[in-house]
C-alpha cells in the first residue's frame, strides 16, 4: 500500500461502514463539503457500561445534540455486534432520544458474569470504552470539530 | 403545601463505599433522610458466605460503626436512615445498630425499624413444591437442577414494608433485600403520601432512587466525560435528591464539596446497569427512562422532571445464590525486551503442565494486562517496547484438588519458565469458593404476607 497522502480522492474504507454504503452509493472526490472521514466514537460520545449476569450494558452518549442522530444512523445493532465479534454473543440496541443516547445490551460478554467470571472486568464496567474505539464515517467538518473538541 | 422539599442524601452507593461519605451528608447541610445501599447482585451472595460461616454475620458489618458515628448528629437534627446493611440477616443488624444505640445513651431516642420477610430459604421447597419452577431468568433452566446448591434466596421488596416503618416511627430502618430504589421511594411516598398506584410518581421516585443508589456515581465519580475537570474529589460531595410533589426532583450535593452535578454526570448513572430503557421494572411499578428530562439549573444542580410511569406487574424478583465452584486467579510480571512474548510463553508452558497433570476445568482464561485484559482483540497489536507485561491467568471448576493445584503451577514459573519474571510477591493464589447469583421471578401473592415489619424498643 502507498503512503497515504493528502491528495487521496478516496476515503479511507472501513470494513463496517463498507456495508452501509452499499446500493450503488459512490464515494464523493475529496474537498465536497459531505466528504466522510472516519473518526472514533470517543470524540463523539462518551459512555458508561455495567452488568446484569452475562450480560454488559454499554449507554453511549452524544457529546453534542448534532452527533446524537449520527449515532443512531451509524453505531447500528449489526455494527456493534461486528465491533465485538469474538467477545460477545449477542447485541440489542434501545434509543434514548431524550438523553440523546443509547443503550447497547452486550449479552454472553463476561465469562458467566458476577463471582463466576475469571476476566479482569468480570462486571463489564470498562466495556463502554471498548465501544469507544469504534470507527464511524461522519462529514469532514463535523471530525474536525469533534476531534479539536476531544483535544485530538 | 406544595412547595414542600424532601432531601434524600446518598451515603453509601455500595458495601465498601467511602466510609465518610455518610458523616458528611449528615453534617454538611440539610437533609432529611439519609439513604444507604449496600447491596449488589454479588454482595448477598458474599454475605451468605459470611452467615455460614457465623450466624451473628451476613449483613453489612461496617454499617454498625458508621451509625454509632453518626447517631448523635441524626438524633439531633431529626434525620432518617433507610438502609439495606442488614443483607441476609437483618434482625443481626438490627440488633447491633441498637446496642450501638445504647452505648451512645440514645436508645430512648432512636428507634430502629426492622423489615423481614424477604428471605424465602426456609420456604423454598414448598414453593418448588407448589409449582414455582423459579427458573433462571437468564438460562432458562428450573431450579431443581441446583436445589441441593443452594445457599440463599431472597425476594426483592419494594416501598411498602419502608413505608410503614416510617408510618410507626422509625428513625434507622433497616431491611434485607429491599430494592435500591424503594430506599428512596419509600420516604418520598411517606413524605408526600403519594398512592402508590399512582405509577407517574412511582417511576419518577425510581428514577430519582437510581440516580443516587450509586453513590458520587452521579456527582462527578467515575464520569469520563472531561475527567480532567472534575474537580475536589477528595472530598467529594454525594448526590442529594431535593424532591417535590409534583414528582419532579433537583440533584445536587451539599456546598463545599468537589466532583460535578451536571447533565453528564446525571446521564452516565442513568444509563449505569440500564436494560430497556422504556420498561426499568421495580416491585412498585414499571419507570420508562426514554420520558426523563434533564435541565442544568444552576451550579451543581439538574432538574429531573417529566418522568412516566407504568403499573406494577404481579411477579417479584427473587435473588438466588448458589455453590457453584472453586476458582483461583494467579498473576506473573514479565519485563522488556519481549515481555509480552516472554507472557505468551509462560502461559503455553503452564497449561501444558496443567494438561500433563490430568487437571480438568470448567475454564482456564488467560488475560495479558497492558495488553489485551479490558479490550480483548480491539486492544490491537500490542506495543513491542512495553515495559512490562502481567499473565494473568484464572481456572474455575467444580474439583477444589484441581484449583488447589493450579495455586502451585504458578510460583514454580519463576525458575522454570522464560527469564526477565517477577511479582510474587504475594505467594500463592488463594482457592475461593463460587457463590453465584441466580434471578427468578415469583408471584408476589407468596411474599407479601410474609414481610414484616417491627420496631424495635429500646
Amino acid at each position: 500500500m502507498p503512503k497515504k497522502s493528502p491528495r487521496r480522492t478516496r476515503v479511507r474504507r472501513s470494513p463496517g461502514p463498507r456495508s452501509q454504503r452499499a446500493g450503488g452509493r459512490t464515494v464523493r472526490p475529496a474537498g465536497t463539503s459531505s466528504r466522510r472521514v472516519p473518526v472514533q466514537l470517543r470524540v463523539l460520545a462518551h459512555a458508561r457500561s455495567g452488568d446484569k449476569g452475562d450480560t454488559a450494558n454499554v449507554g453511549l452518549i452524544a457529546l453534542e445534540p448534532e452527533y446524537y442522530p449520527i449515532l443512531v444512523k451509524e453505531v447500528t445493532r449489526a455494527r456493534v455486534a461486528r465491533h465485538f465479534k469474538g467477545m460477545v454473543k449477542g447485541v440489542d440496541r434501545f434509543e434514548l432520544p431524550n438523553l440523546q443516547a443509547l443503550n447497547f445490551l452486550l449479552h454472553g460478554a463476561l465469562d458467566g458474569g458476577g463471582t463466576i467470571s475469571l476476566k479482569t472486568d468480570a462486571q463489564g464496567k470498562v466495556y463502554s470504552t471498548a465501544l469507544l474505539r469504534m470507527e464511524i464515517l461522519v462529514p469532514a467538518a463535523i471530525a474536525r470539530a469533534a476531534r479539536r473538541s476531544a483535544g485530538l | 403545601m406544595t412547595d414542600k422539599i424532601v432531601r434524600v442524601a446518598a451515603g453509601q452507593g455500595f458495601w465498601g463505599d467511602w466510609l465518610e461519605a455518610p458523616v458528611r451528608q449528615v453534617q454538611g447541610g440539610p437533609i432529611d433522610y439519609l439513604m444507604m445501599d449496600y447491596l449488589a447482585e454479588v454482595t448477598m451472595s458474599i454475605m451468605q458466605k459470611q452467615k455460614s460461616r457465623d450466624p451473628k454475620y451476613g449483613y453489612a458489618r461496617d454499617f454498625v460503626p458508621l451509625m454509632e458515628r453518626i447517631l448523635p448528629d441524626i438524633a439531633a437534627r431529626g434525620i432518617r436512615v433507610t438502609s439495606n446493611a442488614g443483607g441476609v440477616n437483618p434482625r443481626a443488624c438490627a440488633e447491633a445498630v441498637r446496642e450501638a444505640a445504647r452505648r451512645k445513651g440514645l436508645s430512648q431516642r432512636v428507634r430502629i425499624g426492622l423489615v423481614s420477610g424477604d428471605d424465602i430459604l426456609p420456604r423454598l421447597d414448598e414453593l418448588l413444591a407448589k409449582g414455582h419452577a423459579l427458573t433462571d431468568m437468564d438460562t432458562g433452566r428450573p431450579l431443581s437442577g441446583i436445589r441441593d446448591k443452594v445457599l440463599s434466596a431472597n425476594a426483592y421488596l419494594g416501598m411498602a414494608p419502608m413505608v410503614e416503618a416510617l408510618r410507626q416511627g422509625a428513625q434507622v430502618i433497616i431491611t434485607g433485600r429491599v430494592t435500591d430504589t424503594g430506599l428512596t421511594l419509600g420516604p418520598l411516598f411517606h413524605e408526600f403520601g403519594w398512592s402508590p398506584t399512582d405509577w407517574d410518581k412511582v417511576a419518577a421516585g425510581t428514577v430519582a432512587g437510581h440516580i443516587i443508589e450509586c453513590g458520587a456515581q452521579s456527582s462527578g465519580g467515575n464520569l469520563l466525560r472531561d475527567w480532567r475537570k472534575v474537580k475536589g474529589l477528595a472530598n467529594p460531595g454525594f448526590p442529594i435528591v431535593e424532591a417535590s410533589a409534583d414528582g419532579s426532583f433537583v440533584v445536587t450535593k451539599h456546598p463545599g464539596t468537589g466532583g460535578v452535578v451536571n447533565i453528564p454526570s446525571v446521564t452516565e448513572q442513568l444509563v449505569y446497569e440500564m436494560g430497556d430503557p422504556h420498561t426499568y421494572i421495580t416491585p412498585d411499578g414499571i419507570a420508562d427512562f426514554t420520558s426523563i428530562q434533564l435541565r442544568q439549573a444552576g451550579k451543581d444542580r439538574v432538574r429531573v422532571s417529566g418522568i412516566r410511569g407504568r403499573a406494577r406487574t404481579d411477579m417479584l424478583k427473587v435473588s438466588i445464590a448458589y455453590f457453584y465452584g472453586y476458582k483461583a486467579v494467579g498473576t506473573l510480571v514479565y519485563s522488556w525486551p519481549e515481555a509480552y512474548d516472554k507472557a505468551k510463553a509462560a502461559d503455553r508452558i503452564l497449561r501444558q503442565r496443567l494438561t500433563d497433570l490430568g487437571l480438568e476445568f470448567e475454564q482456564i482464561l488467560t488475560e495479558y494486562v497492558g495488553v489485551d485484559a479490558t479490550h480483548g482483540p480491539l486492544a490491537g497489536p500490542p506495543n513491542p517496547d512495553a515495559p512490562e507485561v502481567q499473565l494473568r491467568v484464572g481456572v474455575r471448576g467444580p474439583d477444589k484438588k484441581a484449583v488447589e493445584r493450579f495455586t502451585r503451577e504458578i510460583a514454580p514459573l519463576v525458575l522454570t519458565g522464560p527469564p526477565s519474571v517477577t511479582g510474587f510477591a504475594g505467594g500463592r493464589p488463594e482457592v475461593q469458593e463460587v457463590v453465584a447469583y441466580w434471578p427468578a421471578l415469583i408471584d408476589r401473592t407468596e411474599i407479601e404476607p410474609f414481610v414484616k415489619v417491627e420496631v424495635l424498643d429500646a
